[in-house]
């Protein structure tokens, strides 16, 4: 009861204060908005980056594995020791089609980039994937229109396409694009299906301007022998580790690779990517720790001196306080409440502030002023106030009262 | 028992390389219900002594009593609780607090004693209209007049009830005309039974007390008791002390009684 009081009174005496010094408050927060607003972006920043990277790896599924030429994190020379490895052939999904045991679906994937012409609209160039109809599930694929090709289109090597939803919308801007014959290179197709539309990845690209056609069309029309990636879905994240040592024996065997040398080929996964983005995410947070840190530290001096002056400014009242029955704690608790307030005003401004700009920033890059960042950013400024209010506030609740009240 | 007993207590000041005797062998007994002037030129000690009647010192021996506790012993929050529950200050400067309100200023005791938000608004309103100011609870100190500040600081020493009120020179900032009012407040509370202790050097002042105690040196140089005609018993106060019904001890002692 009496500490709840106590709180109250401090919060009125406190705010009284600030108002008194409106000018000098403004002013002395302005280095606490300045650190909370540094904080504020920063975990915006990482959190978009946090919340972009979970989607993509979610759009291109957890549990897949890619058998690629080339790993996708290589150093300078890891490069040049692997740059002469051999394609990966058709013959060689086929034996991965035949033997791997563990795997729920497998599909190659050819690529290449082909101007897109429907009529006398020309789409510009686009990622053409040629693969076969398990891409449905090794790409977690769902269709929006239509239908993907079928196992006889690609038996056949039919010309049928499907295509992203970008660029469904970019070329069939008014119309439905089932049944419609589209220009891909210099061959005309037929698109039998729309996929959902699926985002960027990472925020850079998107997957959505992109056409899909059977990969044995595509060794005809475009690229006779182009290097394949296998696409192996798992079907849990568990059996990963199996499905990997599988695949390594497997690719060895078919790639005639000579006992004892290394592996000519990769087995990519999404873990690379995580391990990697939280290599880059640790970087991005340390450095934005150490530039925040700083910020607040400056904004902390500043409150911490207004402190001390609002103390020597007020030590009359302390005496008079001391002398109607105020413990040393009061006035501990009164001006500890008077530098967190002020601080939490400067962090209220500042998220007042940091909401236009998230706006603004969200423009270029995923971001978004989350709950938890608000709570953070009080947080902060809470921790601040405490921090560099409690020098000058116990120097006020040490004073001896005679002395305090002797002061003019 | 005395309400105070001051058993030949010291105070020393260390100023540099020197030690300053500001109150060298001090006795003094008062009695609840007494109205006592403290006297002395400057550097006599009489602030000496105030400082630890009010508990907001400490002396540097000897034994000092309040209210059957031992207040020389005691330690920083003991003392802060003491000054809340025992003692009501008046200042010669008033000492309101310049940002509240009369009525926040009287409540401000109430809160460190932990008196309930309702409680505390009653109490505090009953205290200003019985100094008068009923119309006068939402004035900020600078919109009051010297007069009224000092009732203010009056109503906010009385509203805890205290065993003593004390009083710093509470006239030296007033004109006299106003300065005769309160000192008829005082006289007023001095009859309802409160104790009173005005330390002053004015003479005039001193003179409407009914004991005057003077220091010369940090000694006590003489202990008057004025008789006074026409002093009545005391009827129910408007701020009955604290103990006064909860003890078993003799009534307030009538003035004049020594």
């Amino acid at each position: 009861m009496t500490f709840f009081a106590e709180i109250f009174e401090g919060l009125r005496i406190s705010w009284a204060a600030i108002r008194a010094n409106r000018m000098r408050s403004v002013l002395t927060t302005l280095g606490v908005i300045i650190g909370v607003l540094t904080v504020t972006m920063m975990a915006t920043a990482i959190n978009g980056l946090n919340s972009t990277f979970q989607t993509s790896i979610s759009i291109m599924g957890a549990d897949v594995v890619y058998v690629q030429r080339f790993g996708w994190f290589m150093d300078r020379n890891e490069w040049l020791r692997s740059r002469n490895r051999r394609e990966i052939t058709m013959e060689q999904v086929r034996g991965v089609e035949r033997q791997l045991t563990t795997a729920q679906a497998i599909s190659p994937v050819a690529m290449t980039r082909k101007d897109l012409v429907y009529q006398r609209r020309n789409g510009g160039a686009v990622q053409i994937i040629g693969t076969t109809e398990k891409q449905v599930e090794t790409g977690g694929l769902n269709m929006s229109q239509g239908r993907f090709f079928a196992a006889a289109e690609v038996e056949g090597a039919r010309p049928v396409c499907v295509i992203g939803d970008d660029v469904a919308t970019r070329m069939f801007p008014n119309e439905s694009p089932l049944g419609r014959r589209l220009q891909v290179g210099d061959r005309t197709l037929e698109v039998v299906g729309v996929v959902e539309k699926r985002g960027r990845f990472l925020g850079m690209f998107s997957l959505d301007e992109v056409v899909f056609l059977p990969v044995t069309f595509f060794f005809n029309a475009y690229e006779q022998r182009p290097d394949l990636r296998i696409d192996v879905k798992v079907g849990s994240l568990a059996g990963i580790e199996e499905t990997r040592e599988e695949l390594i024996g497997i690719m060895r065997k078919l790639r005639k690779t000579p006992p004892g040398a290394p592996d000519d080929f990769a087995i990519n996964q999404q873990e690379a990517f995580v391990q990697n983005f939280n290599k880059v995410g640790g970087t991005i947070a340390a450095l934005g720790l150490f530039v925040t840190g700083l910020s607040l530290f400056v904004g902390g001096i500043g409150i911490m001196n207004i402190m001390f002056v609002s103390v020597s400014e007020r030590t009359k009242e302390i005496g008079i306080r001391r002398a109607i029955g105020a413990k040393r704690r009061t006035i501990l608790l009164q001006f500890l409440i008077e530098s967190v307030l002020l601080c939490v005003m400067g962090g209220i401004i500042a998220l007042l502030l940091s909401a236009p700009i998230t706006l603004v920033v969200a423009l270029f890059l995923p971001a978004a002023l989350s709950p938890s960042i608000i709570l953070i950013a009080l947080g902060v400024s809470i921790t601040t106030g405490v921090i560099s209010g409690f020098v000058p506030a116990y120097r006020a609740s040490q004073m001896s009262p005679v002395d305090a009240l002797r002061t003019e | 028992m005395s309400l105070i007993d001051i058993q030949r207590i010291s105070r020393l000041y260390q100023m540099g390389t020197e030690t300053i005797h500001a109150l060298r062998d001090v006795t003094l007994q008062i009695q609840r219900g007494e109205y006592l002037a403290i006297m002395g030129p400057s550097g006599s000690g009489k602030s000496t002594l105030m400082n630890i009647l009010g508990c907001l010192d400490t002396p540097s021996g000897g034994k000092f009593v309040l209210n059957n506790s031992d207040v020389s012993v005691m330690d920083d929050n003991a003392l802060s609780e003491i000054r809340n529950r025992e003692i009501g200050f008046v200042f010669q400067s008033f000492n309101l607090l310049a940002r509240s309100t009369a009525l926040q200023n009287v409540e401000l005791p109430m809160i460190y004693a932990g008196v309930p938000k309702s409680e505390r608004h009653k109490r505090a309103m009953d205290a200003l209209s019985a100094v008068g100011l009923a119309d006068r609870v939402h004035h900020r100190p600078n919109e009051l007049s010297g007069g009224q500040r000092q009732r203010v600081a009056v109503a906010r020493a009385l509203v805890n009830r205290p065993s003593i009120l004390l009083a710093d020179e509470p006239t030296g900032n007033l004109d006299s005309k106003t300065g005769v009012e309160i000192l008829a407040l005082f006289e007023e509370l001095a009859t309802k039974g409160n104790t009173i202790i005005v330390v002053t050097h004015e003479e005039e002042v001193a003179q409407h007390s009914r004991r005057i105690v003077r220091l010369r040196d940090g000694l006590v140089a003489a202990d008057e008791i004025l008789h006074k005609n026409g002093a009545a018993a005391p009827e129910t106060p408007v701020f009955p002390p604290i103990h006064a019904s909860a003890h078993a001890g003799p009534p307030p002692v009538p003035p004049g009684a020594h």
